[in-house]
């Protein structure tokens, strides 16, 4: 009886957790696919008739979109790894007593809403806003120069809003690297860009593949930035599965290009994974 | 007593959960079975002759648009003892419809005994589907003793079956005088290249082909797809051509103010109260090509707890005195002529600043319409079930860019 009990507490462990993703996850994942083959409208109703060119003629419709989503989303998270790892790094190795502080300054702007400190840099980059009408005024911009409403406010906000996700997972990995490693290295008459080469980057990978894991997959489906800083070329793929879903009202072109959307993150992923390397690469990522 | 699930209970449920998981994924219901005009008139007369008065009524809105302190619905309370909850809810109407249409297509009411939405697909759905209840005729003497003739005959509505009128307002162009000096008269002003980068279009595929179509020289509510089509490649032409700056939700309001946009498309009331706010001096006219008028409408969803009390609340609003009020607060067409008398009295016995409030909109164009006005403001393209995907084929492509 024991023993039965002791095997079974690994399965009640998982149970609850199990089951809230089984009921809020699967479930409307199915839905999703189901109905991304159907055809029909709302007051019809929709019915399931296999309708597979729903996919080719959403792609069709719509690959500028996410090819630009892809290609925000990379740049983006490029960014956010130039602009972060210093940052963990500093944090990890020059923070010293107030470590805790300099995370939580990190995390400070998530105590505003997302969609609100986004809205504030519309303000902020305004075409006569407090950063480009001075720069205007003394003639070292063009009057007609603007950065709201372009593709670089899209790729700045994004940048800005997501980059806590890339430096906190690199500052936990760079936080247990024992600094007895990069000692020895040094001892050993490497220089402090091959100690930093060598030694501090790799073990930092798995922390940069988790940055860039929780970085890249929702940059690329946001849809915020692109509908508060961006113009008429800068619309992202999460904008129109917004649109299909609330203001066309054509679930199944919605589904379909959602469904797309996750099986191209997916797969990006495990390819990402493969190049990298490491079969348990997600296992690693997860420490 | 304690409600005890059984074993039976259980498995029922599990059984019915399946089943509906099973149904969602062969298709999604429609409309059970579509009505005639007449069976609903004598289906609504057998409801409402069952209704009973109850003593709460909650009433779903936009955001600023009833007079600030509620002082009409507290005069409501005051008189009948009806208790009014009253939220702003609604953002706009697709939004609106996409929360509300699953839980009445599942039987389950929405907690709301009245709702405002404006003409339009999601108004012709709500009705397609039996998802609105029709109006207690018998209940709206006020209506049809103050309603302005052209509010009681409205082509989307006949009959006022399941609608009337909360505020009307009108679709034109709206420029910021501080960045355009010679005032725009025509719809040409939108795609002027001159204004390249600074020009505003609205992104709603509903608004935004009416103004193709003006561009195009035609009217939209006798538009063919042929026409749309037309007036799709003259949008994406201006959009190619780097005109547009945006294609905006109601946040166009905010960029013109900042100069970021300097000519848009807007809707009439907005203008007039960013004005009044903000102390800007941005300027409205309806372009002499057209521009659309639309109507938000007070409609009651189906499963409503208080059917009986949403009527007399909307038939509340047309008392002048009422519809004064709101009319001073919100800034948009009234479908209550004798407004106009009311507020300049108003106006005539108000100190100060309310004084020049009140003479404002007493005498604004935005809210009393001229004649020629009127004859410039067309009806939007009637969107159904039917060309709902033909239409949003052609024209979200536009805003999607």
């Amino acid at each position: 009886m024991k023993r039965w009990r002791a095997a079974a507490v690994p399965y009640l462990l998982i149970l609850p957790g199990g089951l809230w993703l089984v009921i809020f996850f699967a479930i409307p994942v199915i839905v999703l696919i189901s109905l991304s083959t159907q055809q029909g409208n709302i007051v019809d109703g929709f019915s399931q008739t296999f309708h597979f060119a729903n996919y080719a003629s959403a792609w069709d419709n719509y690959h500028d979109q996410f090819i630009r989503s892809l290609l925000y989303g990379a740049i983006a998270t490029i960014l956010c790894i130039v602009l972060g790892y210093p940052v963990a790094y500093w944090i990890a190795f020059r923070g010293g007593a107030r470590k805790s502080t300099y995370l939580f300054l990190l995390l400070l702007p998530f105590f505003v809403s997302f969609v609100l400190r986004t809205v504030s840099w519309q303000y902020f980059l305004s075409d006569n806003g407090i950063l480009l009408s001075p720069l205007k005024s003394a003639g070292i911009l063009p009057e007609n120069f603007r950065i709201l409403a372009t593709g670089t406010a899209v790729v700045g906000g994004l940048t800005y809003n997501y980059l806590p996700f890339m430096v906190l997972p690199i500052y936990v990995a760079l936080e247990r690297i024992d600094p007895r490693l990069v000692e020895a290295a040094q001892d050993l008459y490497a220089t402090r860009a091959a100690a930093f080469r060598r030694v501090v980057l790799p073990l930092s990978l798995p922390g940069l593949f988790a940055g860039v894991l929780l970085t890249f997959v929702p940059v690329a489906a946001d849809y915020v930035n692109a509908a508060i800083l961006g113009g008429t070329g800068n619309t992202m793929i999460g904008n129109i599965i917004q649109d299909e879903f609330l203001t066309v009202q054509d679930y199944p072109t919605g589904a379909a290009l959602s469904f797309m959307l996750m099986a191209i993150l997916l797969i990006g992923m495990f390819s990402y994974a493969r190049v990298l390397g490491t079969d348990e690469v997600l296992e690693v990522a997860a420490r | 007593m304690t409600a005890r699930y059984s074993r039976r209970a259980a498995l029922q449920l599990g059984g019915l959960s399946a089943a509906a998981l099973t149904a969602a994924a062969c298709g999604v219901q429609g409309a059970a079975k579509q009505q005639s005009t007449a069976q609903a008139e004598s289906a609504a007369d057998k409801f409402w002759k069952a209704q009973k008065p109850t003593g709460t009524v909650t009433f779903a809105n936009w955001a600023l648009y009833i007079d600030p302190d509620h002082q009409t619905l507290k005069d409501f309370t005051a008189k009948t003892g009806i208790k009014v909850t009253y939220d702003e809810v609604i953002q706009d109407d697709s939004s609106f419809f996409a929360k509300i249409h699953p839980q009445l297509a599942s039987g389950q009411s929405t907690g709301y005994d009245m709702m405002v939405i404006t003409d339009g697909l999601e108004f012709s759905e709500l009705v397609a589907l039996g998802e609105v209840i029709p109006l207690d005729q018998s209940m709206l003497t006020n209506f049809h003793q103050n309603a302005g003739s052209a509010y009681q005959h409205r082509s989307f509505d006949p009959g006022n079956v399941y609608s009337v009128p909360w505020a009307s307002g009108s679709t034109g162009i709206a420029w910021n005088p501080k960045y355009i000096k010679t005032p725009p008269t025509s719809i040409n002003d939108l795609w002027n290249p001159a204004y390249a980068g600074h020009v505003g279009m609205m992104s709603d595929p509903q608004e935004i082909a009416n103004f193709g179509l003006f561009k195009i020289g035609v009217d939209p509510e006798n538009s063919t797809q042929k026409e749309w089509q037309a007036a799709a490649a003259a949008l994406k032409q201006q959009r190619g051509a780097g005109i547009v700056r945006q294609y905006y939700d109601q946040s166009y309001i905010n960029a013109l103010s900042k100069g970021d946009v300097w000519i848009t498309m807007a809707w009439s009331g907005d203008i007039f109260q960013q004005n009044l706010s903000a102390g800007t001096d941005l300027q409205f006219i309806v372009p002499k090509e057209g521009g659309t008028i639309w109507t938000d409408n007070m409609m009651i969803p189906k499963y409503a707890a208080n059917p009986v009390a949403a009527m007399q609340l909307i038939d509340w609003y047309y008392q002048p005195r009422m519809a004064a009020t709101l009319t001073e607060a919100i800034n948009y067409i009234t479908p209550v002529p004798a407004v106009q008398d009311i507020i300049k009295s108003d106006a005539a016995s108000a100190k100060g600043s309310d004084k020049a409030t009140l003479e404002a909109v007493a005498t604004s164009p935005l809210v009393w319409l001229s004649a020629a006005d009127y004859a410039r403001l067309k009806n939007y393209v009637p969107i159904t079930s039917k060309n709902q995907s033909t239409f949003y084929g052609i024209f979200q492509p536009v805003v999607a860019g």
